[in-house]
Parts: structure tokens; sequence; C-alpha cells
């Protein structure tokens, strides 16, 4: 029976065993199955959207939403937070001078100090921004300039790096350690607080330069090669520098071998490009005196010094240092606050409108319907 | 998918390529060139018999199936986006990763071409390798070989049930008369037996068949793939040629009934049989949305270009706002900048890649996924399976499931499609005399209400046993009252029983079991000549073949026709065993007497009183005891072969199976038929043997069969002919010269009978006779052979041949037969009406008969008018057309007057009642060019619109017309061979797999059972099939914009420079994991009213026919909310974390996730029913989403360089500001469409809407909401109806 007609058979393809069924005898029913999925019979909810059963959705969105509001909204305000801008695109700015003359060409260093006046305390910890604007970390050519392995310490990477590391992979025949336009942009202005006691004495604060990476960017991701006990600058010795620093990534912090070389936290910072071309990078941490009664950083006046290495005239870029504290929300961004209170209300203004809707003409409708 | 089969096309050209040498194919004996090797074989330019329909093989596999996947446009434009990726200028992410999705998605494709191709090599290799038996030389005997050893000239030998391995031609049999039945129920489903003959010369009795003494040539036609048709000659070596046609061949694939052994040459072999030609793939037709869908494409591509413009110019702006380079543009590895209009440039093509699914890639492969699920669920439908063939509707074409909710015109076949097909002897008319067989009639209605009330009927008969006093069941008069039902009952269930067997072609005791006129049987009895001659020519004017129970081919299905009686009888006894026990006395009387009426179904005699008879024949047996006396004393003593084994008939045609049974009941028993001989039994027991010396087949331009038989007695050659009343009437006896004014009379008589069974919708057949004299026979006979040997236009010369002695008839009478509806018929039409189709009639019937069937099935109504073209002038034509039209625009211009004072009410009750019947001639006048405008006009203001008369070629004509002018879907639903034509020219074809073989079945895209089905198949299945599928487009198309948007928003944050913010790993996964089963689901299963719904309320289908589904606005409204969406998603969590310090890919994963969130939820809104399957698939995906990105950002360190997707996912589930950012985005994403649907649901609901809410009422509130096809009540509908926007009724073309 096979002979001819199992092409027919073939081509509707969902009779299982239609095939194979060879021979008188061997033919069952081709009934279908009397279950709820084949009958397409399955238990099913099937709701129905019309005002009165959408309602108390909508009030509960309002009511849910609008507190959550408010409380981001407070939280938002609450936190402190200072920003200075030390591009010196004015000529009354203090690094006015050094904005002019410095290029990435430059050896001697050029600094410059910002004076600022804090008119709130900050109390708990308080965590030091550096903000670039207009710089386009988020470039795609740029963001792909750079080579992980490298930077998790493979040796091979290390004298041979990623071909996305163009133009700024070798330089004089030896591979750049760290290659990349990333690193190779790697901002390098160091900047430094003093607290103007009001009788003209100036305190250095304290500034901790570790803790600002993600533990895991600084323990996983990022390795030096050749591990932690050897000599940094044995093993990246036949690696040249970025063509823009001043100094070889061994050196990046002389001082602490935790936090030098790759695994660096302002470089590792760095590498983690930001998202818009608008950001902040956490540069350090003023942390939170042990006795907890002086705040953090009481109001007075400051003095910001400036080291200025990093150029951004090229791109009408600017240079911020931003002060701030943080709250479970992060830093302080009111806008989530207002969404949630404005949606909410919207929602419970619509639940509103709805109701009266759903008095006007949803009975009505209902009623239709039913034979009394 | 349209390719063609590369190894096919090579294979043809090959083949045509060999057939240089001829139009002609000489077949030589294998035999004495056995030892030889292949090249030295005479017939080795031909194919063998091993098959091989699979595609690929497994070292060409991958070339070959990548080969033809990329004839697939999106596939090449994925492909060639891949490749453009790997120019290191443009490319948008790495190289090789986006290769991923083009890869998968040709991956999966070539999995399911492979695994289909590899199925059909093991049905090819269980083919291949199945015994036969073929004659060798060494051993002088068949051997058993397989089917694949098999050549062109070899002698092979098939026994009984045996099926035949390749085209043979027949050169013996083990049948004394050279005869070979085979069944074709394998190759077009006919489960009737066809005969075949043993080449003339070769029949030689008794001997052994010694092919080694075979020393012709066989000279035969090319391979075709024509099942009927196939011609060719023997010669001889002394070039004495012997003519051979169809009914010498054996076809590959049919089995051998009936004969114990047959053997012969093959002639083709392999793919070159007819059934392998006959064997063309499944059907691809492009659906209407998926037409629609690819203009919707080329928008996106549109869109597409005006994006990755706005990125090219909008980089290049962004490149000249810079005096010198930012440390952040990187120039090229020579450390040079590219200038900003080149790099523009460079962006649009990066861009085109970075977005590129904004082109629906898997949209495709989802489609074919979702009509796959959609064909499953539509074949695994309870309510379209018919028990008693065992059958599954069939979706024979793919990808058409939503063109079925689509339909505005329904062309359907009258005969076999309205009706059953099954044809009753109601009345006939003999020398002019007519008589009405009122007791068959009698009969028939109460079968007809046995349908609806079995059940109920015998429940009641049980239940009243006082009422049967067994032996005097005859006696008592009133009891005769109940009688009738009982045996409607009994006959009904033995219907039943006999139907589920299935197990013989018009068989059915309904179509058996004639009640003889008295009068009528009492003027046989006197056997009057012109009487006898008629139940004789009723009798072997046919190509009836007798089989008897004791041969009985075994059917495939393993079911045996001699348990037929024992097994109903059992069935029987079990059922009334399932009644309660006190009544199991008079059960078991009752049953014993249900017994001797089934044992012998087809013999209408007993020797006990009839119950079938007596009863309804009680007021006059009192006055014709011979009528009884008579039956007794023929049935004593009875010994002839027709008594002791039971006589099955293997009709071709229901009509014959009607009449043979007809004459049988009259006593005319035709017992055997062999190609030469006819044995008819007459009622005085006496068996008379006819020598056939001819028989003139029917054939659809002469109208008419004939047999040429020499009477045993008489010896005179006499010619018996049925036909066409036209056919018969204008070839009687010369009227003017020799025509007698009985024989006159008599056709006039005649006449107005056949006018009369006409109007009451029976099928005529005029039967006549014509004594042909020896010389004039013989003659002729001369002629004959001459047709019959000839290869060059053979049919016309046979036609010739056959018109050239059928004159001079002399009239005999003339049967009417009752072709009944179909169950169900006029609910359906109703219900497609209903559903804003037009229901058309073509059929090849008479007008009276054809507008008789309208009416019965309420497509004509009482108040209708109708207005008949019938002309052969077209002039007249066009006058009345003109006339008509004119009418039928005042009153649609009154109707839609009185439409627009009553706006509130809009029930198809005021649409024009105008029917329109036109006959084939007129037809094609109205279809020239000059009137066609007019007739197509005129037919939108038909209710309905019945042709008769037309050919199979005007039938598709008519749907072409109406489809092309009107530019409405159609649909063609036919069972025959003639409406082949109408089939494959609608937009939807179905066949209804009746009783006139597959042909209309193998042309179609769906084949069901029975007309009732279409019901079911359009308003549930079509209308679910399109609501889901024009849904989960719209949703595709929403999809990939709105997520591909989020792409383009960033770019303006990243100086146009293609960033991508999330991982690119990730964007596949999302794409292919995490949000492509939630909509397949959709497609598959959504179901947004129930199908008793859509039964009870047709009118729900007119949105499809509408296109409301899937309209260009919805494909914008769609396209917008995606840009709204996008823009929420994008600028929420942009404006969070504007200013902070955080990472692109950290950016990147909340949007991912609100993304993943709308898009899912989305579709949550759109869901009408939520089943477990659709908890389990959402809530899986989401699911999955987490698990894989968490795993996939724990495990990758540096493994996707520029992304460092490592714990960035984590850190941001650990932020609290993450799930605030998702919930916040998720909700202000939905509410315009949420609310927009609670306010349309509320202010403005849709007529589904409001289905639905009926639905939600108790049924206690909705009487004949529990009867599934009840309608519900009026009102309720018009509820519904007054929200069907008007214009929408208006605007149908």
């Amino acid at each position: 029976m096979m002979a001819s007609s199992y092409n027919a058979k073939d081509e509707d393809g969902h009779h299982p065993g239609s095939v194979g069924s060879g021979g008188p005898g061997a033919v069952k029913s081709r009934k279908p199955d009397n279950t709820a999925f084949k009958q397409q019979r399955l238990p099913a909810w099937q709701p129905i959207l019309t005002a009165g059963t959408v309602l108390p959705a909508f009030f509960t969105i309002g009511l849910v939403f609008i507190p959550i509001g408010i409380g981001l909204f407070v939280t938002s305000n609450n936190i402190k937070e200072f920003e200075i801008d030390y591009t010196g695109v004015d000529k009354s700015s203090p690094c006015f001078h050094c904005s002019h003359n410095y290029s990435w060409n430059s050896t001697s260093a050029c600094t410059c100090s910002v004076p600022f006046t804090l008119e709130q305390s900050f109390e708990s910890n308080v965590f030091m921004y550096y903000g670039l604007s207009n710089f386009y970390q988020n470039h795609r050519r740029y963001v792909k300039s750079r080579d992980d392995s490298q930077l998790n310490g493979d040796k091979s990477s290390l004298v041979n790096p990623s071909k996305e590391c163009e133009p700024y992979r070798k330089s004089d025949e030896k591979a750049i350690a760290p290659c990349g336009a990333i690193a190779n942009s790697l901002f390098n202005d160091t900047l430094e607080l003093f607290y103007i006691h009001p009788n003209g004495n100036r305190t250095p604060i304290h500034l901790v330069k570790t803790g600002i990476a993600w533990w895991t960017d600084k323990h996983v991701k990022f390795r030096n090669p050749g591990g932690h006990d050897k000599n940094l600058s044995v093993a990246f010795q036949e690696t040249s520098k970025p063509v823009n620093w001043l100094k070889p990534v061994y050196e990046l912090d002389p001082t602490d071998p935790d936090n030098n070389g790759f695994i660096n936290e302002d470089f590792i910072v760095w590498m983690r490009t930001a998202a818009l071309p608008t950001f902040r990078k956490l540069f350090r941490i003023i942390q939170k005196k042990k006795d907890s009664n002086t705040p953090t950083l009481q109001p007075g006046n400051y003095t910001l010094e400036v080291t200025y290495n990093y150029p951004v005239r090229s791109f009408d870029g600017r240079k911020r240092m931003i002060l701030s504290t943080i709250s479970w929300m992060g830093g302080k961004n009111p806008f989530l606050g207002i969404a949630y209170m404005t949606v909410g209300a919207v929602c419970f203004f619509l639940g509103v409108v709805l109701l009266i809707i759903h008095h006007k003409y949803g009975n009505r409708n209902n009623n239709a319907d039913i034979p009394n | 998918m349209t390719w063609t089969d590369p190894l096919t096309l090579i294979r043809h050209g090959w083949a045509r390529h060999k057939d240089t040498e001829g139009p002609i194919r000489r077949v030589v004996s294998n035999l004495p060139f056995e030892d030889l090797k292949k090249r030295d074989q005479p017939n080795r330019q031909y194919e063998g018999n091993g098959i091989k329909t699979n595609k690929y093989r497994l070292w060409s596999f991958i070339p070959m199936n990548l080969f033809e996947q990329f004839h697939r446009m999106a596939n090449l434009y994925f492909m060639g986006l891949a490749i453009l990726n790997f120019v290191p200028m443009v490319n948008a992410f790495q190289p090789e990763v986006a290769l991923i999705p083009i890869c998968i998605i040709l991956a999966l494709t070539a999995v399911k071409d492979g695994w289909e191709d590899f199925r059909r090599y093991q049905a090819d290799q269980q083919l291949n390798n199945m015994p036969c038996f073929i004659f060798s030389r060494k051993q002088m005997c068949f051997v058993e070989r397989r089917w694949k050893d098999v050549r062109v000239g070899d002698f092979v030998r098939v026994l009984s049930n045996q099926i035949i391995p390749a085209d043979i031609l027949l050169l013996h049999t083990s049948d004394p008369n050279g005869v070979c039945h085979m069944e074709t129920a394998n190759l077009d489903g006919e489960t009737s037996l066809n005969q075949r003959k043993v080449l003339p010369g070769f029949s030689t009795l008794g001997e052994p068949f010694q092919p080694q003494t075979f020393d012709s040539t066989v000279v035969c036609e090319n391979p075709n793939n024509n099942l009927n048709l196939f011609k060719g000659y023997l010669e001889r070596p002394d070039k004495r040629r012997t003519g051979f046609g169809i009914d010498s061949l054996l076809l590959r694939g049919c089995t051998v009934r009936n004969t114990d052994e047959a053997a012969g040459i093959v002639v083709y072999a392999g793919h070159e049989t007819k059934s392998m030609l006959n064997n063309s793939g499944p059907r691809c037709k492009r659906s209407k949305i998926e037409r629609k869908m690819n203009t919707d494409v080329l928008f996106c591509v549109v869109l597409l270009f005006f994006m990755c413009l706005i990125a090219a110019l909008g980089h290049t702006i962004w490149l000249e706002t810079f005096d010198s380079e930012p440390p952040y543009i990187v120039p090229d590895s020579n450390g040079n900048y590219t200038p900003s209009v080149l790099a523009g440039f460079y962006m649009f093509l990066t861009m085109i890649i970075l977005l590129q699914i904004m082109i629906p890639v898997s949209l495709y492969v989802s489609i074919e996924l979702v009509k796959m699920g959609q064909i499953y669920f539509i074949t695994q439908d309870l309510e379209l399976y018919d028990e008693e063939l065992d059958t599954r509707v069939q979706c024979r074409s793919l990808n058409i499931t939503e063109d079925l909710g689509q339909i505005q015109y329904v062309f359907s076949d009258k005969t076999g499609t309205l009706t059953q097909n099954k044809m009753v002897f109601r009345r006939c008319t003999i020398m002019g005399t007519e008589y009405s067989h009122a007791e068959n009639a009698a009969r028939l209605a109460v079968l007809n209400g046995a349908n609806e009330e079995e059940e109920v009927t015998i429940y009641q008969q049980t239940k009243l046993p006082p009422l049967f006093p067994l032996d005097e069941l005859q006696d008592t008069q009133d009891k005769n009252h109940t009688n009738p039902q009982v045996t409607a009952a009994n006959l009904r269930r033995s219907k039943a029983t006999a139907g589920a067997q299935g197990d013989m072609a018009f068989s059915s005791p309904l179509e058996t079991v004639v009640v003889p006129d008295w009068k009528l049987k009492l003027e046989v009895d006197h056997q009057t000549g012109p009487y006898l001659d008629f139940f004789l020519s009723l009798a072997i004017c046919n190509t009836v073949v007798v089989s008897t129970v004791t041969s009985q081919r075994q059917r495939v299905t393993g079911r045996r026709n001699s348990s037929y009686s024992s097994s109903s009888f059992s069935s029987m006894r079990d059922w009334f065993r399932k009644r309660s026990v006190q009544k199991v006395f008079t059960c078991m009387k009752f049953s014993r007497r249900t017994d001797e009426k089934l044992a012998d179904p087809f013999v209408i005699d007993d020797d006990d009183p009839d119950i079938l008879h007596i009863p309804r024949v009680s007021d006059t047996t009192e006055d014709h005891p011979y009528f009884i006396s008579r039956k007794v004393t023929s049935n004593k003593g009875k010994h002839s072969p027709a008594d002791s084994e039971e006589v099955c008939y293997e009709a071709h045609s229901p009509d014959e199976a009607a009449l043979i049974h007809a004459a049988k009941a009259y006593g005319f028993t035709m017992v055997e038929r062999t190609p030469h001989h006819v044995t008819v039994k007459l009622p005085n027991d006496v068996l008379m043997k006819f020598e056939v010396l001819d028989v003139l087949t029917f054939d659809s331009t002469r109208r008419r069969m004939s047999i040429i038989v020499r009477h045993p007695d008489t010896n005179e050659i006499i010619m018996y002919t049925k036909g066409a009343d036209s056919a018969i009437m204008e070839r009687l006896r010369d009227v003017f010269s020799d025509m007698s004014q009985p024989d006159k009379q008599i056709a006039v008589k005649t006449q107005k009978d056949l006018d009369m069974y006409a109007e009451d919708g029976l099928r005529t057949l005029c039967f006549a006779k014509k004594v042909i004299g020896e010389d004039e026979y013989r003659a002729w006979s001369a002629i004959r052979q001459e047709a019959l040997s000839a290869i060059d236009e053979k049919e016309e010369r046979l036609m010739d041949s056959a018109n050239c002695i059928e004159n001079n008839f002399s009239l005999l009478g003339a049967t009417g037969i009752e072709d009944r509806l179909q169950e169900n018929v006029p609910e359906s039409i109703q219900a497609l009406r209903r559903a804003g189709m037009q229901v058309w009639v073509l059929t090849g019937d008479k007008a009276e008969t054809a507008i008789n069937i309208a009416y019965s099935c309420k497509l004509l109504d009482n108040e209708d008018l109708v207005v008949t073209f019938t002309t052969m002038k077209k002039s007249v034509c066009k006058m009345r057309l003109e006339d008509t039209l004119g009418e039928a625009r005042r009153s649609a211009g009154m109707n839609s007057q009185f439409r627009g004072h009553n706006a509130t009410f809009t029930g198809s009750s005021v649409e024009p009642s105008i029917g329109l019947v036109i006959d084939g001639p007129t037809l094609s006048m109205a279809m020239s060019d000059e009137l066609v405008d007019q007739f197509v006009e005129l037919c939108k203001h038909c209710r309905a619109v019945l042709c008769c008369r037309v050919t199979p070629l005007q039938k598709s004509d008519v749907v072409k017309l109406i489809r092309h002018k009107l530019r409405v879907m159609t649909l063609a639903i036919g069972d025959g061979a003639n409406d082949v034509n109408m089939i494959q020219a609608a937009d939807v074809g179905i066949g209804v797999s009746g009783q006139e073989g597959m042909q209309a079945v193998m042309a179609s895209d769906f084949a069901i059972t029975r007309f009732k089905h279409l019901q079911r198949l359009l308003l549930v299945h079509g209308h679910w099939c399109y609501s889901r599928l024009a849904n989960m487009v719209i949703y595709f198309f929403y999809k990939n914009v709105a997520y591909v948007n989020l792409l383009f928003w960033y770019q303006f944050f990243c100086g146009f420079s293609a960033t991508a913010m999330i991982d690119y790993w990730l964007m596949i996964f999302f794409n292919l994991f995490f949000t492509s089963a939630p909509p397949i689901m959709f497609g598959i299963m959504d179901k947004e009213v129930s199908d008793s719904t859509l039964l009870s309320l047709p009118e729900l289908y007119r949105r499809g026919q509408h296109t409301e589904g899937y309209r260009r606005s919805t494909f914008w409204i769609a396209i917008l909310d995606a840009f709204y969406q996008s823009l929420v998603c994008f600028f929420i969590p942009y404006w969070t974390y504007n200013g902070s310090d955080i990472g692109i890919f950290s950016f990147g994963t909340p949007m991912n996730t609100i993304s993943l969130f709308t898009i899912i939820l989305h579709l949550a809104i759109e869901i009408k029913s939520w089943t477990v399957v659709h908890w389990a698939i959402m809530i899986g995906s989401v699911v999955m989403y987490f698990i894989v990105t968490l795993a996939y950002s724990a495990i990758c360190i540096s493994c996707n360089p520029p992304s460092d997707p490592y714990w960035i996912m984590h850190k941001q589930m650990a932020d609290p500001m993450f799930y605030l950012v998702c919930i916040l985005t998720t909700v202000v994403a939905l509410l315009p469409r949420y609310t927009f649907h609670v306010l349309k649901g509320t202010l403005a609901p849709s007529s589904h809407l409001r289905a639905r809410q009926l639905e939600r009422l108790p049924p206690s509130l909705l009487p004949g909401a529990e009867d599934q096809r009840g309608a519900w009540p009026r009102r309720h509908v018009r509820v519904l109806l007054t929200r069907v926007p008007e214009t929408h009724k208006n605007s149908a073309p």
C-alpha cells in the first residue's frame, strides 16, 4: 500500500505513523485523540479588558507608585553633592593657563589650584569623582580598542595584543601594554583636596584610592602578567608604554604593589567605558572618620590642587570634580522619584476616569446582553 | 519554499536528452540479453525500478541544502549583511559573531529538511526492497528479487493481493477469461476494482506463461502522468501489430485482487511509472497575509534606510564639529583619520548591520512553525474527523491556513459536494408509462428521518414490548404504524455499520435496497418485451464488476467484508444488551429479527413475512396476493449462485450502482461479468449468458455508453445504450421517416416525465436499444479494430467509430435517480452566508435539477426573485443582463436607503435577494469581453448564483473572473475530476474526498469528507488561523522595531558611531530564545472566541473578510507603538543614569531587561486566553532570560572583548535602582496600549469582545447556547451586529 501514496501522505506530514504503516492489519484508526490539548479545549483564563475589570490595577499602581516616588525623591534630596568645573575655559579661571598651554606631548606638568567653599557639611563617606563632558567614551571604535586577555594577564596577548588595538598596538616594534585607545587616553589629572582652616592653614584631606573599582574587575578580570610576586617592571619589560602616557603601566602606583600595573584601580575605572558622553568616574573616597562626631567634610573653604595633564580643548570638553555622598540609590538624581510620582498620579487619574466611564457606560453594555 | 530540485532537473535533462530518438519507447524482452553487460542491454536507456525521492545524498547534503536555502531573499539579505560585517571599515560586531543568527536559521532549516529527506529515503528504501518475482532465463522460472531490481523489459509475476512493482503490460493471468482485477485505491483512492485485460493473442487458456518465447517488440508512448491514457502496439517479428491501451496496463502501486496470478512485461519502471509521475510535491501558495506582509517588510526596509541615513548624516555632522581629533576617535591602523563624509558612508553600512533585525529574519521561520502548528491542530480536530472513512481533514497546502479565514466567495460543485453522491433509484418510466415507486419514496423518507432520530426511535421501541407480538407483526393494523420506525432504525443501524466498515463502494442499504413498484412488478412478471429489455439494459449496460464474498478482496485496512453480517449482528446485539436487564427478552427477540433482516441485505426476499416491505404495502397486499406468493415461490429451492453467495457489485459510478440494484430488485440480477460475457439471472431464475461484443465506454462528450451483446436465444446483435436525455433523444430513429406513431408518443411522454424528474431534482438517464444487423456489425467492427490499434489520434477515431454505430435507437425508457443532500448542507450554507460569503453553485446538471437542489439546500429562498438566463443569442443575453442589472441596482438603492434610515439594524435579510441561474452557453456569452463587466456587477447584487451545464473549464473561468475582477478571496470546493480546474483556480481549493476518486483531493489545498465540515473549517479554523497569524505577524514587526529602536536612540548619544549598548550575544539570545517562543505559541494557540461561539455567530467571520486583523493601519499603529515604547525604554533609563558613572553595558542591561518585560507583557495584553501552555511559555521565557544572562555574565570574563559582560548582570541585580527602573519603564511603556484596550473594550467593544462577553454569561441566560449549532437568540446577534461597522458591509466588493 505504500507504493506511491506515501508522498501524498508526506505532504500533510502530520500523521505520525502514517508512513510506516505498511501492509494490511497494521493500520490503526486515524481518529484524533480526544484530549483537551489536541482539541484546543484546555481550561483557559480569558481576561476581558474593560473599565470594570482593570480599575483595581490602575488604583493599585497609583497607590504604590506615589509613595515609592516620594521615597526616592526624599532620598535623592538628602544626598549632598558638590560639583566644580576646573577645565579653565574662562580667562578668570585658575586653570586657564594650563588648559591653553597643555597638550598630550607636554612633558612638564602644569598645576593649578581651584578654591571652593562647601556650604553644607558632608556626613558619612564622601565619594570624589572626576567628571568629563563631551567625551565619547562610547564611540564604537574606541570601545573596541582594547585587549581584555592582555589585561587579564595573558602572556601571549601581552607581547602580541589583539588587532582591535590598532593603531595603539605597537610602538617601536614593541607591544604596547596596555594597548588600545581606551588605555591610551587614560585620565591622568591628579586631584588633591585641602581644607583651608579659617586661620589660613591648609590641611590635606586623606583620599583613599582603593576600593573604587568593582571587586570582580580588580580580582578576576584584571590581572598583572606573571602573578603578584614578580617584579612588574620585569613582567612588562618587553612592552612599551602607551603613546600618551608619561610613565609605564608598572609605575602607575609604585607605592602599592596591589594597586599597580593592570590592577591599578584608576586604570580599571577608566577602562570601564562610560555609557554616555557626559559621565563621572569615581576617583577617590574620603572615608568617614572613626570618631563619628565630626562630619567627613565640614562646611568651609577648600582648595582643589590639580595637576593638569589631560587636554580636553580638542573636543570642547569639560572637566569637573564632584564630591558626593551616596545612598542605597546611588548618587543624586531626582528624576526617578519625580517620574514615579508622575506615573502614579497619572494612573490614579486614569483610574478615576475609568471609574466614571465604568459607571456611565460599563453597566449599560453589560445590561444590554443579559436578558432578564 | 519554491525551488526545484536540481537533481530532478538534471534527471529530466537527461531524460529529455535520451528521448530525442522519438516520441515512442520500444521495449524488447531482456531475457535473451540476460548475461550481457549493462551497456549491451537493449533497454539500458530506460530507468530502473529503484526510486529515489530524497533530494540529498549524505555527502552533498550541506552544499545542496545551502544552495537551496539561499534561494530565499531573506537568507541572502542576512548572509550579505554577515559578509559585509567582515569588511573592517564597516563592521559593527565581531565578524564571526554576526554569522551566528544566520547560521542558526540555516541550521534549523537544514535539520528540518534533512529529517524530511531522511524519512523520504527510508520510505524509498522500504519500497525498493519489497519482494517481487522476476523471470530468470537461467532458472527458467520466476525468482524472488527486490523491486529495485526490476528493469524495463523484465517479466514480472504478481500474485493476488500483491502490490504491482512497476507499470506492466499484462500478458498473462490465471483467470480463464484473461482478466486481472486491480484496486487503484493507492493511486486515486477509488475503492472499486479496475479490470485489466490480457493483450489480445496472449490469453491462451490454461497454458503456463512462457516469457522466453516472447519475441515481439513493445512500442508505446513515452512516460506521461495520465493515469487513464496509455497507447501502443505490439510488433511481432513478422511486423504484425496488435494495439493495446490502458486496459492492458497494470499500474505500479495498485494491488492485484481477485486474480491468483498475473504476469507481463515491464514497460515503465521507477520514476517513469505513471503513479510516480503523478506524485507532485506539496503545493506552494502564497497566502494573502504573506503577500501583504511582504509589502510591510518593504516598509521596514524603507524605515531602516531612513534610520541609517539619519545615522550616517549625524555621524558626518558630528565629526565636522571637531577642530582637531579628540582622543576617543580612533584612527585606522596607519594613524590616518577617515574624512568625515566617507566615515558617514561607512557608518551607513555599519548601521544596516547594526539595525538588521529591523527586517524580521525570524519572521519567516516563525510563520512556518506557526503554520505547522495550526495545521497540526486542524488535522487533530475531532469534529472534522470522518468516522466512516477513517479520515481526518487533510491539509495539503502548508502555507495558506489563514486564507481560510478570509474567504468572500465560495464556489461549490453540486454533485458529491452538496449532495452525497449516493444515488438512490427513485422512479422510472418505461415505454411512456411512469412508475412512481411511491413505496420506495416512503422508505427513503423514513430513512431520512431516522438519520436524526435514530437513537430515540430505537429507545422508544425497546420500551414498548407489548407492541411486539412477534408472529403477529403484520396482522394488526395499528402495530404497523410503529413498524416504519423499526425498519428505519434497523436500516440506519446497518447503514452505520456498513459505513463504518467502508468496505464496499456504493453499497449501503440506502442505495442497494429498492422497493419495487408493484404495478411495474406485475408488468415485469408478464415479461413483455420492452420491459425485459429495459431491465436487461439496466442490468448489463454498465461496467459494474461482480465480486462474491468468497473471493472478496481483502481490504488494506484489514477489515474483511465477509464479517459484514455477523459483525453488524453482534454489534447490534451488544448494543441492545446495554439496555436495561428487564427488557432483555424483548430485545433479544427484536435483535433476532434484526439478524434475519441483516443477514442478507442485498437480496430482498424473505420466506418470513417481510418486515421491510409488507407494512407499507399492506394496504395492497390483500388485493395483490400474487406479489407475495410469487416471492415465496421464487425463493423456494433457489440454489443459483446469486443466492448461495452474496453478490457484491463494484461500480465505477454511483449511478450505475443504483441502477443495477434497481434491476436486481425486479429480479434481474447480474451474476457475472467477464470481458466477453455477462450473465444475468432473470426473475424466473433462468440464467442468460450474453456474449459481449463490444463496450463503448462512457465519456463526457458523447455522454452515453453502449454495450453490444449477442442475445443467447435469438442470436441477434443488440446494442443497449444509456445516456443523458439529450444524447439519446436526438439519436432516436428518425421521427419523420420510419418512426411509428406509438414510438413518437413514447418519446414525447418520456420527455415529459424526464422534465418532471428534473424538476424534482432527480438525475435522469435514458435507455435505448438497437438491433444491429450482422453485416452492419461486421463492417463497423473493422473500423473499430482499426481505431483501437491506432496510436495517433486514437481518441478521435474511437469516438467517431462510436458515433457511427450509436444512432437509430429505439427508446426503452428513463430512470430518475435521486442524489440526496448531504447532512447539514442547508445549515452550513446558511452559516456561510451569514458569515458574509457569497455561495455559488457550479454544476454540470440541468438547470431544473440545480434550482431544485438550490431550494432544498436553502441557497434560494421562496421569496427570492430567481432570474434564469438561458439563451442562445448574445443580443438577448445582453438585453436581459441590462434589465436585471437595472432592477438589481434599484432594489439595492432602496435597500441602502432603507438601511440609512435604520442604521441600527443591518441584518443580512435586507440584502438584495436575487437568485441568478445561468447555463453554460449563456455564461460564456456573459463572460465575453463586452458583457463581462455588467455580468460581474449583476453577480455582486445577487444573493445566489447558479451556473448549470457548465464544463470544467468554465468552472475555473468563472472562478478566475470573479477572483480577478472583484479582487476577492475565493474558495472552490468540489469532489470530482471535473472540479480540478476550479479548485486550482481558486485561492483556496477544497477537495471533498467522496465517491468519485481522489483527483479533486489531489488538486486541493485542503481535503474534507463532508460539505458540512467546510463550515467548521472556515468559521472556526479559518477564523482562528487568520486572527492568530495576523496578530502574530503584527506583533513580530512590533517586536523587532521596538527592540532595534533602542539601539537607534543610543546612536544620538554615542556620536552615531553604531555602538550597541547591549552585549551582542545577549541580543542574539534575545531574539532566538527569550522572545521567540511566546509569539509562536500565540500564533498557534491563542483563541479569542470559542469554537461554539464562532459557529453560532458566523457574523464574526466578517472580520477576516475585511482583513480587519491585519490592515495597513494596524501595521503602522504597531510600528508607532513600537517607537513609543522604545523611546520610553530608552529614555527612562537614560535620565535615570545620566551623568552617573554607569558603564556602557551596565547601561544596556536594564534596557535589555525592560525590553524583555515590555515585549512579553505587550503580548500578554494581546493574548486573549491563557492556558497552561501560555503561562509556562511566558514565565519560562522570562526565567530563561535571567538564568541565561546571569550564567553568561558569570562565565564570560574576556570571551567577548568589547562588551565585558562579566558580572554586570549580577551587579545590576544587586542594585535596587535596577528594579525600580524596570518596573517604572515597563508600566509607562505599556500604559497607552493597555488604556486604549480598556477604553475600546468599554466604549466601543468589537463584535468579538461582545461575543466573548456573551460566552461569560451563565448558560441559563442563553437559551440555545448549550446546543453548539443552535443559533443564539436573534437579539444577541443584533446587539453584536450593531457593533459591526456599517462601512464594512458596504465596502465588501
